[in-house]
């Protein structure tokens, strides 16, 4: 009997092992509200293992109430979360989670050493003195492991913060505004850090106001709207619109029909922007300019323009404030 | 990570955090001169018995009496001290920030609590028990006295503290960090004047005024530890000296020891207030 049981259970632990992992993150419907505004409404997310993922939107929009909602430090009103495959309310759950708070201060009164060496006894993981510094020089403060965290400057602060949440040996890795406080050369450097933990396998939930940071780095991208996920999914769903600017004389209708046919056209002066289709197998274009030539057409330019991140993050933005005063109307 | 090790992690941080924040050394440098004063007041007073102009038994009232109005002093050092200390040490760190990184580490926040608390009290205690003994020796030393029961009333020093401390934990988890200190330091002041006057109404036979003592003595246990702590200070034929029940009007005197159930009452009150404390810091949004 007892052989049978042991036999099922090895049976159903293969079973489990052979399951793909539980997503790094994964929320549904959660909601705040802080007196009568709702911070954060009905929103659902999922960042899988090893994927970096971008939360953006406006101030306010309720970004850090989410990520603050994912870590237990605010409780929601509804709602469910799951960190890497257990419930966000139970602590245990924050094992393998790395995070850089928004407003990122550390006891003034530990060195920088000090401060990693406390993070790593309350994560009850075993890091090793040598993997402690190493961490601290990945920041770039190796120098200063000795000193007082009350004599660092904000940027040094913000440095520690990242060493801090990347000490304990994450698997996921929460960065609120990681680059606020620092200069250009900080940012790569976050940037850096952010594609190794990629190439690491390490999941990364990336809030950020700096649109290029993002869709560098970012293998999809949430965007928060009034505390509601106004849109998400890759970069190239995102940005899937591709347009052509072309500099065109002598546009017989013919050649203007053609054009039409492409994509939409906007025109300005002789300027004129097509957008193409998203499924497009690189014959549209050279299709496309030897018709106008072949019907008449000047062709002085031809220049790809792609939508930017930050262009569809304000389409997105400014459509929602529309439709919302409309609907108020 | 076991809760046991989180709790021995916080406690040991805050007192770091007292120690490196120079709270230590300023309560060090309080005690020496509070100290040093005492011990040349003490050594006067054994200069002018020496002339017998006092008898051996108005000697010992007045070292009681002194005694106990300087451990007073160390008293409020320690709850101004503690107090102080358990404000910014909680609702400080969450304003600042501080807490939001810890917080996010797999603990939980009951935990955090207690470790924060264990390390107050450790801190607290050490210092009442510590500056209280060395105050003693210093009694003994300068004019021979020697108190009845000095480990009862060192131990009901420290209780006081603990009052004191988890009061000021559990208003430092709804209101800001100086708003903390000086409501929880207020109290302690008003039970204690409520005590004297308490006391007052007794000795003139007055019910409803010795009520107020009473009442003010359960709502907050400070001053009647207080109370029970200078009755183990002082010798038991101080009382007698001063004029039997009159005592109880003089607010460096206790007439009578602590019950049982009074310090049960205190631990009671002490296991309440905390939990008080524990069910608002787990439901706050940080």
């Amino acid at each position: 009997m007892a052989v049978g049981n042991d036999a099922a259970l090895r049976a159903e632990a293969q079973l489990v092992a052979g399951l793909p992992p539980a997503p790094a993150v994964w929320c549904s419907g959660l909601r705040r509200r802080y007196g009568q505004r709702p911070a954060v409404d009905d929103v659902s997310l999922e960042v899988g293992r090893g994927e970096v993922v971008g939360l953006l939107g406006p101030n306010g929009a309720g970004k850090t109430t989410v990520i603050k909602m994912l870590l237990g430090l605010v409780h929601p009103d509804a709602g469910e979360a799951m960190l890497l495959g257990q419930p966000a309310a139970d602590p245990a759950a924050r094992a393998r989670v790395g995070y850089l708070p928004e407003l990122f201060r550390y006891q003034p009164w530990l060195s920088a050493a000090e401060v990693l060496a406390l993070h790593v006894r309350l994560a009850g993981v075993g890091v090793s003195a040598q993997e402690r510094r190493d961490c601290l020089s990945l920041v770039g403060l190796a120098e200063r492991a000795g000193d007082r965290v009350g004599g660092f400057s904000k940027g040094m602060q913000q440095r520690l913060g990242l060493a801090v949440a990347l000490v304990a040996g994450p698997e996921l890795v929460v960065l609120d505004e990681p680059t606020s406080a620092l200069d250009p050369l900080g940012r790569a450097d976050v940037r850096d850090i952010v594609l190794t933990l990629k190439s690491r396998g390490v999941a990364v939930l990336l809030n950020s106001h700096l649109i290029g940071e993002v869709e560098r780095v970012c293998d999809r991208v949430v965007i928060l709207d009034r505390g509601r996920v106004a849109a998400s999914g890759t970069l190239a769903e995102l940005l899937g619109q591709r347009e052509l600017r072309l500099l065109l004389t002598d546009l017989s209708p013919a050649a203007e029909a053609r054009l039409a046919a492409a994509g939409r056209v906007e025109r300005a002066g002789d300027w004129f922007t097509v957008a193409l289709p998203a499924d497009d197998d690189g014959t549209a274009v050279p299709g496309m300019i030897a018709d106008l030539v072949a019907l008449g057409a000047r062709v002085h330019a031809v220049e790809p323009a792609r939508i930017s991140l930050e262009e569809r993050l304000l389409g997105i933005l400014r459509a929602g404030a529309a439709s919302r005063s409309g609907g108020e109307r | 990570m076991t809760t046991a090790r989180t709790v021995v992690t916080i406690a040991a941080l805050t007192l770091r955090e007292a120690s490196r924040r120079r709270v230590l050394l300023a309560l060090a440098v309080l005690t020496v001169v509070l100290l040093v004063l005492s011990g040349w007041g003490f050594s006067r007073l054994a200069a002018e018995s020496g002339d017998s102009t006092l008898t051996s038994g108005e000697a010992r009232l007045t070292a009681s009496i002194l005694l106990n109005l300087v451990m007073f002093g160390f008293s409020l050092i320690a709850a101004l001290g503690t107090a102080f200390l358990a404000g910014p040490t909680l609702s400080g760190e969450t304003e600042s920030g501080i807490a939001l990184a810890v917080l996010a580490r797999p603990i939980r926040r009951s935990a955090f609590l207690l470790g924060k608390w264990l390390g107050l009290v450790v801190f607290g205690s050490g210092f009442v028990v510590l500056a209280g003994l060395a105050q003693c020796l210093v009694v003994w030393a300068t004019v021979g006295y020697w108190p009845p029961e000095p480990a009862t009333a060192l131990a009901l020093l420290a209780a006081q503290t603990i009052v004191l401390l988890t009061l000021a934990l559990l208003l430092s988890t709804a209101i800001s960090p100086m708003a903390s200190g000086v409501v929880a330091v207020g109290l302690f002041g008003t039970t204690w004047v409520a005590g004297v006057v308490g006391g007052l109404g007794a000795s003139l036979g007055n019910d409803a005024v010795a009520r107020v003592g009473t009442v003010s003595r359960m709502l907050l246990p400070t001053d009647g530890l207080w109370r029970g702590a200078m009755h183990a200070f002082q010798d038991p034929s101080a009382l007698v000296e001063f004029g039997g029940a009159d005592a109880e009007a003089f607010p460096f005197l206790s007439a009578a020891p602590l019950t049982a159930a009074y310090l049960a009452w205190a631990a009671v009150w002490v296991a309440m207030i905390w939990g008080l404390a524990a069910a608002s810091f787990l439901r706050k949004d940080l």
